[in-house]
């Protein structure tokens, strides 16, 4: 029980600046999927059960549209084709977690990931449930904003533009600390020059898959360069 | 669509997010050992995905027509710099979000 408390209270403050942006972000799906004419256990159910942002936007267009189950399926895939990414990243953090482990893949958002894959908890903290409570907490926020989207739906008038924000900073913010912390900054720059390049030649409905190949191709061409250079850092 | 018909596409959505999320655990087990490419690419990745995370949360920024993204520019800047000096995550996040919000709702009408 004090293995979790302790857990819990590390997990927290970091998913604070994500309980301000699922809540907005929850909240506007909730009321878009209102104003389509669906009602609030749409998008609370859909924010348990898929908690990928962007597909369930996506999601909401697929369910107005003609029946083709196959198709949805496949823009899952490439929507999400990023969490493969994620999984590869971290394949060695989730090993050790027991149970745990099934919940961890399964609510493993980009929020998720990039706390769970940059922060090192306190060494008295248990790791393992540290990560659970990222995820747990960062799926309650979502899951709440999307009910009350829903719910609240026609009686709510933002004047909050903008608020969508704290996702971009957070990314940012979390690119600095891994910026700061490491000396090897190539795939860092790798990451974000390969995907403005192929935001630039595919345009933005279209550039993920062919940024993640190109990361891909150029982070194992630069494998034998990147792998000497950081055997001499650690040694 | 019919409720069975919305049903199986949320349940496609569902299956298709999972398969994203499962598959690299169900190729390489923890059990076995982790080809050597695949473990070096754990180790490089998370820094390269991060990168692209962030131009991903960009992607919709008309940089060709006012404001040319000069709001996101600015906030991005306000971030990077606030946490440079303090290194305090919540704050930077907070001061960025904060100056975004009233650039797009005040001076970038």
């Amino acid at each position: 029980m004090q293995t979790k408390m302790r857990a819990f209270r590390a997990a927290f403050p970091y998913t604070v600046p994500i309980c301000a942006g699922f809540t907005f972000l929850g909240l506007a799906y909730g009321i878009y999927m209102n104003s389509m004419g669906f009602s609030f256990l749409y998008p609370m159910l859909m924010s348990i059960t898929i908690f990928a942002g962007s597909m369930e936007f996506v999601t909401v267009g697929l369910l107005v549209s003609p029946f083709h189950p196959l198709h949805a399926f496949a823009l899952a895939l490439m929507v999400n084709a990023r969490h493969l990414f994620y999984g590869i990243s971290m394949l060695d953090k989730y090993r050790d977690t027991g149970k745990k482990k099934w919940y961890l893949i399964f609510g493993m958002c980009d929020e998720s990931f990039s706390i769970n894959c940059s922060v090192q908890p306190p060494a008295q903290v248990d790791k393992g449930w540290f990560m659970f409570f990222v995820t747990l907490l960062n799926h309650c926020y979502w899951f709440i904003g999307s009910t009350l989207g829903g719910l609240l739906g026609s009686f709510i008038h933002f004047s909050t533009e903008g608020i969508e924000f704290v996702m971009t900073a957070l990314f940012v913010v979390i690119f600095l600390d891994q910026w700061f912390s490491q000396k090897e900054h190539l795939p860092a720059v790798v990451g974000v020059s390969a995907s403005a390049l192929c935001l630039i030649a595919f345009g933005s409905g279209n550039f993920i898959v062919p940024a993640m190949a190109l990361i891909l191709i150029l982070l194992l061409l630069f494998k034998k360069r990147l792998e000497q250079r950081m055997e001499v850092e650690e040694s | 669509m019919s409720l069975g018909q919305t049903i199986l596409t949320v349940a496609a959505v569902v299956l298709g997010t999972m398969v994203t999320r499962f598959l690299p655990f169900l190729l390489f087990p923890a059990d076995k050992p982790t080809p050597k490419v695949i473990k070096y690419l754990g180790k490089v990745l998370p820094c390269a995905v991060i990168g692209l995370l962030v131009v991903y949360c960009l992607k919709d920024v008309a940089v060709l027509s006012w404001p040319y993204g000069l709001p996101e520019l600015i906030g991005i800047g306000a971030t990077a710099a606030l946490h440079w000096w303090k290194r305090n995550m919540l704050l930077s996040i907070a001061g960025g979000t904060v100056l975004y919000m009233v650039l797009v709702q005040l001076v970038f009408l």
